[in-house]
């Protein structure tokens, strides 16, 4: 597989950067989630966040995705577009940013009677679904899995689909309308080493193709040095930021993975 | 209603003969309005997983008629439907806040409701039988006035669908997924349970508690045998149930049973077929 280390990595944080992170702080219920979080992700670069089970992974995207208050602030940047920024959850300069958000595994039953174009349709036309679909939408839909080599889908039932197609069916969606960065939570867990590789190369695909910061969470750090440009290692505080090589020959790597099983806890 | 007598006076039946047996003609056009109101709504309860949520609505509807009937109201459906509307609303907030599971909090509502409407309508040592009839329910003594209301339910719950039923879909799918595409997940679950709601408490009395949710479940149930898509979830759903509400209406009038539970025998059957046809793989 590609090797891409990304040209701007070492740099500061200039206007190509997507994504920018400052001071970020959750706190659920008077217990801290997460502490004085700072990063900043470049445009077209994927990085691969990392962290123990209750690290804040997904504190980290739901704040992010606004769904969760917050105290500091984020600020996106797209490609060619202006800047949005957001102070503890509140919009103070620009438009709602958007979120490409591909979740980590949804909820549907072998037997439910949605297809891939119901799927799609619902969640971004406003065609009531219920009602036989129309080619127009039809069209639209098949032009955006697509993107992701998934036409052929369009009629299967999503309850049918395995790991890998149902995480592509997913990606369209998420890149419907083409959002100004792109989280995809655990998106290689469930998925074989076959349908890993592909989602794989269609997000190096996607990110020099719309110059998308992609942001994701993985427990296989096996594969990170394949496809991520940086790495974070977040426990409750950013540990460790570099290069895949870094983090994962860095003490702090070893400390969070191998004191913490060693020791059979420590903090939480 | 004229054109509706008319109509049925076309019909070959014994009890569609002009100017007579008016209940049924009443019961027979309020089964054509019940039926693909719940045959819709089921498809929604099925998908979202809500059946054990649509039960507990039934019992509350008739804790809100034993209070209304407790404050003296002439016509207790309303202070059932606001009691019910209430109930379906706190219950998504609890639900909401609480890290409880939904059939855990479904089960702290429902057993709540059910007491409260037991206890209440027992208050001084009155009877209970009185309510009986809500427990089985009657359509033959429906009137045209409450036929068109639920006709106008089914307008607003169409409409619902039409606006709504993309984000309810989704939200039910995965919420922070919907929440991620501007869908406001709690008011569409909260607009959703309030359609619930209202139509449960308005056709209990006609439907009967104990069966009412059967209706909620077995059309999409059985519908969810055999379709691929929504489009043919909803068609099997709705003519399903469209087609149980005649058969079990007729069947009750020719050898005299409750029409709620033959609807329900025959939409049991109906399970039982599509479940056989079923969709393999």
């Amino acid at each position: 597989m590609r090797k891409i280390k990304h040209g701007r990595l070492g740099g500061g944080c200039s206007d190509a950067c997507c994504l920018k992170l400052e001071g970020l702080s959750v706190q659920l219920q008077g217990d801290s989630i997460l502490e004085d979080v700072s990063f900043h992700l470049h445009c077209g670069e994927i990085v691969a966040l990392i962290g123990p089970n209750g690290a804040g992974k997904s504190s980290l995207f739901r704040s992010i995705l606004g769904q969760m208050p917050y105290k500091g602030t984020i600020t996106f940047s797209p490609a060619g577009g202006p800047a949005i920024r957001l102070a503890d959850g509140e919009i103070i300069g620009g438009s709602r940013p958007l979120v490409g958000y591909v979740p980590q595994s949804p909820s549907f039953d072998r037997g439910d009677p949605v297809s891939v174009l119901d799927f799609f349709t619902a969640a971004t036309a406003r065609w009531p679904v219920w009602l036989p679909v129309p080619e127009k939408y039809r069209t639209r839909a098949e032009q955006s899995l697509a993107r992701v080599h998934g036409e052929d889908l369009l009629d299967r039932p999503m309850g049918a689909l395995s790991g890998g197609q149902l995480q592509r069916v997913l990606l369209a969606l998420a890149l419907e309308p083409v959002p100004h960065i792109l989280i995809l939570d655990e998106p290689l867990s469930g998925v074989d080493i076959e349908g890993e590789h592909q989602l794989l190369e269609m997000l190096d695909e996607l990110r020099s193709r719309y110059d998308l910061s992609i942001l994701l969470s993985t427990h296989d750090f096996a594969t990170l040095g394949q496809f991520a440009d940086k790495v974070l290692l977040l426990n409750r505080r950013l540990l460790k930021t570099g290069t895949p090589d870094q983090v994962l020959s860095s003490p702090e790597f070893y400390e969070t993975f191998h004191l913490r099983m060693g020791k059979g806890g420590g903090e939480a | 209603m004229t054109l509706w007598y008319a109509l049925v006076d076309l019909l070959p039946f014994e009890w569609a003969q002009p100017g007579s047996m008016y209940f049924m003609k009443n019961a027979l056009l309020a089964v054509l309005v019940i039926s693909p109101l719940f045959g819709l709504l089921s498809t929604m309860v099925v998908h979202s997983r809500m059946s054990f949520f649509s039960d507990a609505l039934g019992h509350s509807a008739f804790t809100g008629m034993a209070i209304g009937a407790l404050c003296g109201f002439g016509e207790p459906t309303w202070a059932a439907v606001a009691f019910a509307v209430v109930f379906a609303l706190l219950f998504n907030l609890v639900r909401r806040r609480s890290h409880l599971a939904s059939d855990t909090v479904i089960g702290v509502f429902s057993s709540t409701a059910v007491a409260l409407g037991i206890f209440i309508s027992t208050l001084g040592g009155r009877s209970f039988t009185k309510f009986n009839s809500l427990l089985i329910g009657d359509i033959l003594s429906v009137e045209p006035a409450a036929v068109g209301l639920l006709a106008l339910i089914l307008v607003l719950v169409l409409a619902l669908w039409a606006v709504s039923f993309n984000q309810l879909m989704l939200s039910a799918v995965h919420p922070a997924l919907a929440d991620s595409r501007g869908v406001r997940v709690f008011w569409q679950e909260a607009v959703f349970s309030v359609a619930i709601a209202v139509v449960v408490t308005v056709s209990m009395t006609w439907v009967g508690l104990l069966v009412i949710n059967s209706l909620l479940v077995l059309p999409a149930a059985a519908a969810r045998n055999v379709s691929r898509n929504m489009a043919q979830y909803h068609l099997c759903s709705v003519l399903g149930a469209v087609a149980a509400g005649v058969a079990g209406l007729m069947t009750s009038y020719y050898i005299g049973a409750s029409a709620g539970a033959a609807i329900t025998l025959f939409l049991a059957g109906w399970f039982l077929v599509t479940f056989l046809l079923r969709k393999k793989g």
